[in-house]
């Protein structure tokens, strides 16, 4: 699997982690999207997108129904923002195409499903910034979340 | 005339920190005119030098996408809310 420096951490609720593999399964093979509120380092709720493009190695956030999770989040000053999507076939690594979007959500966390092994989802947590990745460590109900064997 | 204009985080830096700022203009694209003259760069955040919606922006005119409505020429009326947004997409 490919690694990252370690930086920082990131909590969240085991259901709210059951909701998001979830919801990367249900439209497999395609990716899925979402943003997340994020309340003092942890995962607050999901809002599901509607991925635009409907492509198996791509997404798009659809800008309607992306609006108003996002500017909900965007104005309130005790929220950050989490960015989710599902990798259906590879790693839970930032892509090449995840990285040079990133440009646009410099502030954003990204959480990256993997089904690549689909009987062992993983999730994983990480900033970008200025073209770099670094990745958190992702702790549900307290315990560190699988990240995976590839 | 007075349009309301929501800013998100990753363009504040041309606003001083503001969250929302005021403009006018009776479309879109008069109003990112406005924007760029009294927020230098904010304008150039929207609009690439063709006079088009940059792709990595989405913006609303009363929380409808402008791609549905007119696009820079949207018009636009007074009290009306524009709110900007980056482009979410990887893969």
């Amino acid at each position: 699997m490919t690694r990252a420096e370690i930086a920082g951490r990131l909590d969240a609720s085991r259901a709210l982690y059951d909701e998001l593999v979830a919801y990367a399964r249900s439209d497999f093979p395609y990716e899925v999207c979402g943003l997340l509120a994020i309340r003092d380092g942890h995962l607050e709720r999901f809002y599901p997108v509607r991925n635009a493009e409907r492509s198996m190695t791509a997404y798009r956030m659809d800008p309607e129904s992306m609006g108003p999770p996002y500017l909900a989040i965007d104005q309130d000053d005790e929220l950050d923002l989490g960015v989710f999507h599902s990798h259906p076939h590879t790693e839970a690594f930032p892509s090449a195409t995840d990285v040079a979007e990133a440009a646009y959500n410099p502030h954003a966390v990204f959480l990256i499903c993997s089904l690549q092994d689909p009987d062992n989802p993983v999730i994983r947590v990480f900033d970008i910034r200025d073209g770099r990745i670094t990745e958190r460590v992702f702790y549900v109900d307290g315990e560190e979340a699988p990240t995976g064997s590839r | 005339m007075a349009i309301e204009v929501r800013v998100p985080t990753v363009l504040r830096q041309h606003t001083g920190g503001e969250k929302t700022v005021t403009g006018e203009g009776a479309t879109l694209r008069e109003l990112v005119a406005d924007l760029e003259r009294s927020h230098p760069g904010l304008g150039k955040a929207l609009v690439d030098d063709s006079g088009s919606l940059h792709r990595f922006v989405n913006v609303y005119v009363n929380d409808e996408d402008v791609r549905f409505l007119g696009g820079v020429e949207t018009p636009l009326e007074d009290g009306d809310t524009v709110s900007i947004l980056p482009a979410v997409a990887g893969g």
